[in-house]
């Protein structure tokens, strides 16, 4: 077995958790907002970009950019129109809101696209690969990484360089005082939201590119989406990447091992983490140790 | 410039102000003083739209303000500095500073570097945490994040507590400075020594209610005394 190939491809399959996972992980971080329907966003994403180049014939990757604003849009609205209404002390609310929207948006597709497995087809670029002499790499899944990378920056520079990432955190820290700020912490959560679904319509044409999808994967997707979340420490953007780089590793050496153990490896070494690390390994100072 | 009319606020079924008449002109400096639990921040929370109240309640420049949202009235150039200072852990101390005036339409003399003037000890400190700053500084740093959206009204809530005498001095050289750029403040205090010295005017609170106000010359230690504390036989 060659282990640097292994290390390879579980490095680059992380970048498409650590897609799943950004979003969720800007939206839970700012508002601790558990939503439960983040996967079934993605799969749904990966339906609106099927259509958009099935229907106009449109290149994968513009019918993506087509897809971005639209997206933004729709969690822009989402967030002021329904999740504020039930964002408060009380955790439950939310969880049941969006538990809810998560059967809503599968049985939707279920009804639109029926349950047939589908595919984007990116014409070629999935079975490409790069030879680098010690180590030979797929093209999809290096550029699924290089994207996980260029959004985790990117979301970076947001978060710790402009005045509306200054917003977030100021948001996430105290909602009240930064009302006080002139800052509308319902505006916030709407602008984070928003984004969170461009970086979901992202992760949507990489999986869409990557495997079959159907209605029905969406809560497997968010369930490796939150474990790389929790394990790269709530509130830290990089963390995330190393959350998803680790799962992607540990399913990539588990099926190496023993194909039956892909998905199992993933959570064991969720669980060991939670284990040692409850708060994650790279958790904002403030919420070391449960303050 | 702003009234409160008949001001009545509670915490859900705990009533905290009973018809509170209070008043601020534009470039006054007034003082509410009164003991723990008379009502003196809720007062302010009422102001400032935390606690939202009936519209006529409280009126900023003639307009009814009273259920306006924070954010809101903020936007009408009336700042807080809070109550225990609630600044951002996840900034630093200029982030805390910068996110004071970047939602702000006021224009003014205060911006970074006259805030960095007013407290030079918060320059050399600009890129840490906020919360590792000691008390005092932590103080600064609230009262220099209010100044920087300019507000015509800036209301400070017991920035003295907690604090050591020579650290509140500090604190409270400032005020003067900040009265001379126009702002009206309103000053919560316990310390009345320190709350007569720095107002034009006084307002005291107790039990929800106003009990004397006027100005601190016009007032008797007796008439204090009996207002703060209420009559003890």
């Amino acid at each position: 077995m060659n282990w640097l190939d292994i290390l390879a491809q579980g490095i680059l399959l992380g970048g498409l958790y650590t897609l799943f996972a950004a979003g969720l992980s800007l939206v839970f971080g700012i508002m601790r907002l558990v939503n439960l329907a983040h996967g079934d966003f993605i799969v749904a994403g990966a339906f609106a970009i099927l259509v958009l180049v099935e229907s106009f014939a449109l290149n994968l990757f513009l019918a993506a950019i087509i897809a971005a604003p639209a997206m933004f849009a729709l969690g822009w609205v989402l967030q002021r129109v329904v999740f504020n209404r039930v964002l408060g002390k009380d955790i439950l609310p939310p969880l049941l809101v969006t538990f809810g929207l998560s059967v809503a948006i599968q049985n939707g597709m279920l009804e639109i696209f029926s349950a047939d497995s589908r595919r984007i087809s990116g014409g070629g670029v999935e079975s490409a690969s790069i030879d680098f002499g010690i180590v030979t790499l797929g093209w999809l899944p290096l550029l699924t990484f290089i994207s996980a990378v260029a959004a985790i920056y990117a979301l970076n520079i947001i978060f710790y360089r402009t005045a509306l990432g200054r917003a977030f955190r100021a948001t996430s820290d105290d909602s009240v005082t930064v009302g006080l700020m002139g800052i509308n912490p319902h505006g916030i959560f709407a602008i984070a939201t928003g984004l969170a679904m461009v970086v979901v319509t992202i992760a949507a044409l990489f999986l869409g590119m990557r495997a079959n999808f159907d209605p029905s994967i969406g809560p497997e997707r968010l369930l490796y989406a939150f474990e790389a979340v929790i394990i790269g420490g709530l509130g830290s953007i990089w963390g995330t990447l190393a959350g998803g780089i680790l799962i992607g590793v540990a399913q990539t050496f588990g099926a190496a091992l023993n194909p039956e153990w892909q998905i199992l490896a993933g959570h064991l070494v969720f669980l060991v983490v939670l284990m040692i690390r409850p708060s994650g390994l790279f958790p904002r100072a403030g919420d070391r140790g449960g303050r | 410039m702003l009234q409160t009319q008949k001001l009545f606020a509670s915490y859900g079924q705990f009533k905290a102000l009973f018809g509170i008449d209070f008043s601020v002109a534009p470039g006054e400096t007034v003082a509410i003083i009164g003991a723990n639990g008379a009502g003196k921040s809720t007062l302010l929370r009422s102001v400032t739209g935390v606690i939202r109240n009936a519209p006529d309640m409280v009126v900023h420049k003639g307009d009814p303000i009273g259920a306006l949202s924070s954010h809101q009235i903020m936007r009408r150039g009336i700042a807080m500095v809070p109550e225990g200072r609630r600044l951002f852990p996840s900034l630093t101390v200029e982030e805390n500073l910068q996110i004071g005036g970047q939602a702000s339409t006021g224009i003014g003399s205060w911006g970074l570097e006259s805030v960095y003037d007013l407290f030079p000890v918060l320059k050399e400190k600009r890129k840490s945490p906020s919360t590792s700053l000691s008390g005092g500084q932590q103080q600064m740093v609230a009262v220099g994040r209010a100044l920087m959206s300019n507000p015509s009204l800036l209301l400070c809530d017991e920035i003295s507590l907690g604090l050591a005498p020579v650290v509140i001095n500090d604190i409270y050289a400032a005020i003067p400075k900040i009265k001379q750029s126009g702002a009206a403040i309103v000053v919560v205090e316990q310390d009345i020594t320190r709350a007569l010295a720095v107002a034009d005017r006084v307002y005291c609170l107790m039990e929800g209610r106003v009990t004397l106000t006027g100005r601190p010359s016009d007032m008797s230690r007796d008439a204090i005394h009996a207002a703060y504390f209420g009559n003890e036989t």
